[in-house]
């Protein structure tokens, strides 16, 4: 089977993160990674594809650096990458993202991917909408957030676990699927899984080569706008009880004091 | 010109092993010291992810990859909260099966090299003698060729890995007095007359078990020979100069460590209103300590590019191992002391590196033998030359 994973380059979340004059996520001037949650994905689709015949493609859109993401999916064992770059995406927006991804995913599939595999969100933005936006510019089904999934008799099965119970859901496929961080434990590249990366096969295509308009995505036609923001609060000093043989009735009271009990 | 030491794929590397440490080593470190041995499944995860066999060939079943690899996974591993410890016994197998390797034995490979190499089996090496280890010309134990055996009988001390080791790589005696008399036989556990001692209780390397092995007439068959007879101890001084080359790595990482253990300590610990970084006597402190790792660093990462060029430095490599083994010695103390009393305590992770690294001037060659050995070498003495 053949998969396509998305896959986000993402500011690292133990770094400073901060915003560009434009109100952007900066992400030039930070470390960047790729996203934690879409290394699920990858490793899913690894295993699909060992377990069978097949090929993963990764895509990404993103600046210069989100170069990094793709070659980590590599090195993880992904097949081959697909980077789209261009100024005009900088400001894109979900909507907007996903139309570029869409083109992309078609392209890189020759047509129609037999299977999309997405992580559960994005580190950064945590949004967890593109899947559902791709999988209706596609046309295709989708089932988001699986905790386990399976593919067998051209349908793909999968568990999506929530606080207050467990569905099973299915689809014909192709499909788009997303992935949380209960289904599989991610590898780490192996050292031959590096050195090979360095061969693999990495195209980088523009909004041009896809035939998407640049003046349907980027900053301007995004449908939301960050007017300001302010950094996080320090975090406030707790409070220390100490134990001078009251220290439970103090904690009660503490407790009480925030309406916890 | 780019630095061999920061190419985008040693950047990997270095990043990879780095998350494996923190997440499969670093948290359970402490409860494998009291344990006094690492898990066998560590192995075999170490060796799924594809960093068990760095610096062997694919052919012989490991990742490929040269001595600079190997020195950037242990730098990795030491930086994340490892030790040099758990090197000693997690890539035991460096020390086990190189000349096996090196044989080209292919018997010997399939069955020892590669399963080691896949985490499934545990290796060691038997030199050092309760006799002595420094003088390996020396050794006594005895293998006399018996139809298609050799009975070997004697024994091993301070051999790390023994106690889980399943086959020990061991240097016996099968001719006359002298180094030529030595040739090298892997020994299976298990084997008549092969008994294994109770752990060795010792200063540091806690999560490294050290076991003294004794062979009373233990029938070994004949193709466990490793090169031929009287080959020995040329191929067990080959690999010195990698082991020390190693042992100068866990030095200078160790010491590198240590320093930014030492100087985040130093930022947030607070004496008379002020952190003590702020002081003179603590910032000379760590300038001394981190001129000392850049020194051995650089020494040390010198002769290991020699050495993946293809040359045998056998004499600078002593001098790098004895030079990081000092710097070693110098900044783990320093270390302790900026901790105060924290860091004569256990629970702080200067206390283990500097219990763990007294070791580093003993194995693979004490000071001594390798500033003996460099002299000699080097010409220092009445009739060499320079
Ligand atoms: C934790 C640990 C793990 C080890 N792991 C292994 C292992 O896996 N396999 C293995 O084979 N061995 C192993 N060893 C043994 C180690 O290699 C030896 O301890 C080392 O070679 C020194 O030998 P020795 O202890 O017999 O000391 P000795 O050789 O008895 O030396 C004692 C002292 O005399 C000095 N000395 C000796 N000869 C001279 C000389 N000619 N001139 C000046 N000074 C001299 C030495 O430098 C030393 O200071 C290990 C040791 C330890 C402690
Ligand atoms: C095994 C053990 C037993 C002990 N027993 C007792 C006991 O019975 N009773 C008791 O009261 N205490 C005891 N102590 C505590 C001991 O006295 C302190 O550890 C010691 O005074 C150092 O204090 P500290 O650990 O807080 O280090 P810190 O004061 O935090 O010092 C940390 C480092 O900074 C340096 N430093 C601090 N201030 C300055 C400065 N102004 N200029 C330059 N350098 C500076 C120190 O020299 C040290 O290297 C014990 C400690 C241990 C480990």
């Amino acid at each position: 089977m053949n998969i396509v994973v998305c896959v986000k380059y993402v500011p690292d979340a133990q770094a400073d993160r901060t915003f560009s004059q434009d109100n952007t996520t900066d992400r030039t001037n930070v470390d960047g990674l790729l996203s934690e949650l879409d290394e699920y994905a990858v490793e899913e689709a690894l295993k699909l594809a060992e377990a069978g015949e097949g090929e993963v493609t990764v895509v990404t859109v993103g600046p210069d650096g989100a170069a990094e993401a793709i070659k980590k999916a590599l090195q993880m064992g992904a097949d081959k990458g697909v980077h789209v770059l261009d100024d005009a995406i900088h400001g894109s927006d979900a909507p907007a993202t996903s139309l570029v991804l869409a083109e992309a995913v078609k392209k890189a599939a020759g047509g129609s991917p037999e299977l999309v595999l997405m992580g559960l969100a994005s580190t950064d933005g945590t949004m967890s909408v593109v899947p559902a936006m791709l999988a209706e510019r596609l046309g295709l089904p989708q089932i988001t957030q699986l905790s386990s999934l399976e593919i067998a008799d051209g349908k793909v099965t999968g568990r999506r676990d929530s606080d207050a119970a467990s569905d099973t859901l299915e689809a014909p496929l192709p499909a788009v699927v997303s992935v949380t961080d209960q289904i599989n434990e991610p590898r780490y590249p192996s050292f031959k899984g590096i050195m090979a990366a360095k061969k693999k096969p990495v195209e980088t295509w523009s909004l041009a080569d896809l035939g998407v308009d640049a003046g349907q995505v980027g900053l301007e036609s995004a449908w939301t706008k960050v007017e300001s923001f302010t950094a996080r609060p320090p975090r406030e000093q707790g409070e220390i009880v100490t134990d001078e043989g009251d220290g439970g009735t103090k904690l009660a009271e503490f407790l009480a004091k925030a309406k916890l009990i | 010109m780019t630095d061999i030491w920061l190419t985008p794929e040693r950047v990997a590397l270095r990043d990879a092993v780095t998350r494996f440490t923190k997440k499969h080593i670093a948290p359970q470190l402490s409860q494998w010291e009291d344990d006094g041995a690492i898990p066998r499944e560590l192995h075999r995860t170490m060796a799924e992810s594809g960093y068990l066999g760095v610096g062997f060939a694919e052919e012989v079943g490991g990742s490929g990859g040269d001595i600079i690899d190997v020195s950037i996974v242990a730098e990795a591993i030491i930086q994340a909260g490892g030790s040099s410890g758990l090197i000693a016994c997690l890539f035991t197998h460096g020390i086990a099966i190189p000349h096996i390797v090196a044989s080209g034995n292919t018997d010997l490979i399939d069955r020892y090299a590669r399963p080691t190499l896949a985490g499934e089996l545990i290796g060691s090496l038997g030199v050092t003698e309760p006799g002595g280890g420094s003088d390996v010309a020396a050794v006594r134990t005895r293998a006399v060729r018996d139809g298609d055996n050799y009975l070997v009988t004697g024994s091993k001390m301070f051999i790390t890995s023994g106690v889980r080791s399943d086959f020990v790589t061991t240097l016996v005696r099968t001719g006359g007095d002298g180094h030529d008399g030595l040739s090298l036989l892997v020994i299976d556990k298990g084997l008549p007359g092969f008994s294994v001692s109770q752990p060795l209780r010792k200063m540091g390397w806690h999560c490294s078990d050290t076991a003294e092995l004794t062979f009373d007439n233990t029938p070994v068959p004949a193709s466990q020979l490793v090169g031929g007879e009287g080959e020995g101890f040329v191929a067990v001084m080959r690999q010195f100069v990698n082991e020390r080359i190693n042992l100068a790595v866990h030095g200078y990482a160790v010491a590198q460590r240590a320093l930014d253990l030492a100087t985040e300590y130093a930022r947030t610990r607070e004496t008379f209103g002020r952190p003590i970084i702020d002081r003179q006597a603590i910032r000379h402190k760590l300038v001394k300590m981190h001129r000392r790792v850049a020194e051995s660093r650089a020494l040390t990462r010198s002769v290991i590019e020699r050495a993946a060029a293809g040359e045998e430095p056998i004499a600078d490599a002593c001098l790098a191992k004895n030079s990081a083994v000092e710097a070693c010695d110098y900044v783990v103390d320093e270390a302790v002391q900026i901790f105060g009393g924290a860091g004569y305590l256990r629970e702080s992770e200067v206390e283990r590196h500097y219990r763990d690294s007294r070791i580093l001037g003993i194995g693979g060659g004490t000071n001594e033998i390798l500033d003996d050995l460099a002299a000699k070498l080097l010409g220092y003495s009445s009739g060499g030359k320079r």
